[in-house]
């Protein structure tokens, strides 16, 4: 069999045209640690939030059930549309905090980081961030991905160990055939 | 090049869509049938909350997708936005063979006969376009039977002397009730109320040739893993292939259909799969693309005879948009009244369509399907946290515990309230998309409160200890009950179709979908949508001659 000639050249164009014009060869990309989107200090801010929105008590909450991780995933797929939403409202986070408590958002105790959330949730979060985009509009996007990644399906990078159907008492995959209720 | 000319191009293969093709190729005429999307398969999506039809804000897996399509939306005065299938504001069905059907939580009921005569019983209203169809319910009345039987409906016509007149009883036994109604059902009949077991599109014994349905709490919104759910994909398309008569055409958007300079329909120009522009030629076109889409479609068919577009000469298409004024109240239970048996929906009062005094129209009452763990997280009393440590205890407390009541209460039709094309705004294609515009008619939201209250007054009798009601806003948004664009009528200058579905001025053009509702009752449309997809048939099949309609 004759070896076909297929120049590497060639190749790398090819594989980029497929990838929509991004590379995805390892050589090209400079290493951005675990992170499709965020960068590590985005993503601590982002852990702090998820936390706060579905915080940890005798169940596990969204850090544990990798919503974080969700976030990110979809920010790279389905979300690429909120990529400039998140890159500002994070900033818009830790320029609320500082004003109001002098520190970032990640380390602050946490009924100020409550605070500062419930005044991004009223609208009221004041800031060179949030004058060209609603704080109110920014916390309901990152509260409703949230709850996609802890309350939704496995695929998709969050609800870890199906945690949220474990404390909902839902079993997975479903039980099912049964009728246990008779026609009154 | 042209396809090979066939008798009829059908394009939608959905609810009214699906029924036309395999009534039209059963008849011996040779059918096309175009369809956007592809053929619905369970793992398209599983059991996947964040997929499905309905809470599917990653994807829509039943179609159609984000990147090539777009609506345009009102958002305030005179504002729009433009949004992607996954957003609640595009009112999305599907997009795939089935489309609805296939995606549907099943509810199947028959509109009542003063359903087609509102204005008539009623009186007309001021600022609204209220009108009485042009058929009777007596009219359509065969055609309810057939998609009862041949598509396939679970029930019992005995249960409520509201359901209207019937000659042969539904083909299957009712689902049974699951435990909301084991507390529902005593409640309604203290309060006077006919419960029902509701009619549903699924299974209940093997029928068809498929299973009865196993109760898993996936239905509403997604594929039915045994295939016990029953669509058009499942049964009448299928039986439309067997004929030998029908072709379907997936991926295949249709652009326009081309209008000769004598008033006919010529062809439908299409995308295929690859992005080709096609042409299918026919002798009968009949667009069956859903309420919005077919307005599109229509709109989007400029021609030298009709420079509005088909159908629109008098300024109709896409006009008396509705939908339903969904309202209805939850109760909050101090026992667990969840018991995980699937799709949720069982029990129903319809006596508050048209059994209230002094008010029109109405809506049928039923328990709501299962809300699965993301959904509920919207779903809490007025002023509750949506998020904190509070609201994970909220859900970990009454995923089991809430009850919802609810109903589609009957619009008033509004001429302002409309589907047009966007100026600039063009899908993947290169065509104009879908703008919204307009309110509802305040009559509307009298009814809702009424509808709402009535629920409301329903849980509490069935020992909720604490109730809270939902009521729509005046804002007209699209959702998947959307209907009425296009009209059926007998006057040319108030409507956009005869009682036959055959636009106005060209007589080999159809409509067969949602459009056609004149009203849209005060119950889940999709059996009427099917029942007039035999009714369109029907008369294709007795007056087409060949070449053209005997005159
Ligand atoms: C989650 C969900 C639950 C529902 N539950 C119920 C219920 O319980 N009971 C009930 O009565 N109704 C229910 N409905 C509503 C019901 O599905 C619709 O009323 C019904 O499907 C409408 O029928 P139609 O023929 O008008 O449009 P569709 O059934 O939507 O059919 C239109 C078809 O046309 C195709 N199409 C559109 N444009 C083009 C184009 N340009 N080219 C090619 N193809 C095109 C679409 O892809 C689609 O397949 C539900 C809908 C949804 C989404």
């Amino acid at each position: 069999m004759r070896k076909a000639r297929y120049p590497r050249r060639k190749f790398i164009r090819d594989v980029a045209a497929v990838a929509g014009g991004l590379s995805v060869l390892p050589a090209c990309n400079k290493s951005r640690g675990r992170w499709r989107f965020f960068t590590e200090e985005e993503a601590n801010t982002v852990y702090a939030i998820c936390e706060q929105i579905i915080p940890t008590d005798q169940d596990p909450g969204a850090a544990y059930a990798g919503v974080p991780n969700f976030i990110d995933k979809q920010l790279v797929g389905p979300y690429k549309r909120f990529q400039q939403a998140y890159r500002k409202g994070l900033a818009g986070v830790q320029e609320t905090s500082l004003a109001q408590f002098g520190a970032r958002f990640e380390s602050l105790k946490w009924d100020q980081q409550t605070e500062v959330l419930k005044i991004l949730e009223a609208g009221k979060a004041r800031g060179r961030t949030w004058e060209t985009g609603s704080p109110k509009v920014f916390f309901e996007l990152i509260r409703d991905h949230t709850m996609q990644g802890f309350y939704g399906s496995p695929r998709h990078g969050g609800n870890w160990d199906y945690v949220s159907y474990r404390m909902l008492g839902l079993d997975y995959p479903q039980v099912i055939g049964q009728n246990r209720y008779k026609k009154a | 090049m042209p396809e090979r000319k066939v008798n009829a191009v059908v394009v939608g293969a959905g609810a009214g869509g699906g029924v036309v093709a395999k009534e039209l190729s059963a008849a011996g005429l040779t059918v096309v049938l175009l369809e956007r999307g592809g053929w619905p398969h369970f793992s398209d999506l599983y059991h996947d909350e964040l997929t499905s039809q309905v809470y599917g804000t990653l994807r829509q897996a039943l179609g159609p997708d984000d990147e090539r399509n777009r609506r345009v939306v009102p958002e305030g005065d005179g504002v729009w936005r433009t949004v992607v299938p996954t957003e609640g504001a595009y009112g999305n069905i599907a997009a795939c063979v089935g489309s609805g059907t296939a995606a549907y939580g099943a509810i199947a009921w028959r509109f009542m006969p003063q359903d087609f005569r509102l204005k008539s019983t009623y009186g007309p209203l001021e600022g609204s376009t209220l009108e009485d169809w042009p058929i009777s319910y007596d009219d359509l009345e065969p055609c309810y039977e057939k998609a009862e039987w041949e598509i396939g409906v679970a029930g019992d016509h005995t249960e409520s002397p509201f359901f209207p007149p019937r000659r042969k009883p539904y083909p299957m036994p009712p689902h049974p009730y699951n435990k909301p109604a084991i507390f529902l059902e005593p409640a309604a009949r203290k309060l006077g109320y006919h419960p029902v077991h509701i009619p549903m599109l699924r299974n209940s014994v093997r029928y068809g040739g498929r299973p009865a349905c196993i109760h898993c709490r996936a239905c509403t919104g997604f594929i039915c893993e045994v295939n016990a759910k029953n669509g058009t994909h499942n049964t009448v398309i299928p039986a439309a292939i067997a004929t030998g008569n029908c072709e379907v055409r997936i991926h295949s958007m249709a652009a326009d259909v081309i209008i000769d300079d004598r008033g006919r329909a010529q062809a439908v120009r299409y995308f295929d799969a690859d992005g080709r522009e096609r042409v299918q030629p026919a002798d009968i076109i009949v667009v069956s693309c859903s309420a919005t889409e077919s307005a599109r479609l229509l709109l989007n068919s400029r021609s030298r005879l009709f420079p509005q577009g088909a159908g629109n000469r008098h300024d109709l298409v896409g006009r008396n948009f509705q939908d339903h004024a969904y309202a209805g109240a939850t109760g909050m239970f101090s026992e667990d009244i969840y018991d995980d048996a699937g799709p949720g929906a069982t029990i129903a009062v319809i006596d508050f369509n048209h059994g209230m005094p002094g008010i029109r129209g109405g809506g049928a009452l039923t328990n709501q399907f299962i809300t699965l763990p993301y959904g509920f997280t919207k779903k809490r009393p007025p002023g509750e946290p949506s998020w904190g440590s509070s609201h994970k205890e909220f859900q970990r407390r009454n995923f089991r515990r809430l009850l919802g009541i609810h109903g589609p209460v009957q619009e008033m039709p509004v001429a302002g309230a409309r589907v047009d094309v966007d100026p600039t705004v063009k899908d993947y294609w290169g065509l104009p998309v879908i703008r919204v515009s307009g309110t509802r008619h305040p009559y509307d939201l009298e009814v809702a409160r009424q509808i709402a209250s009535k629920a409301e007054a329903w849980l509490k009798e069935a020992g909720a200890t604490r109730t809270w009601t939902s009521i729509p806003g005046m804002g007209r948004g699209l959702s998947s009950h959307q209907a009425g664009t296009c009209r059926m009528g007998n006057d040319p200058a108030t409507s956009v179709t005869n009682r036959y579905g055959q636009v106005h001025d060209i007589d080999n053009l159809f409509v067969a979908d949602g459009s056609l509702h004149v009203t849209n009752g005060g119950f889940n449309p999709a059996l009427t949508v099917m029942a007039l997809g035999y009714w369109v048939s029907n008369y294709i099949k007795k007056e087409w001659r060949g070449t053209s309609f005997r005159s």
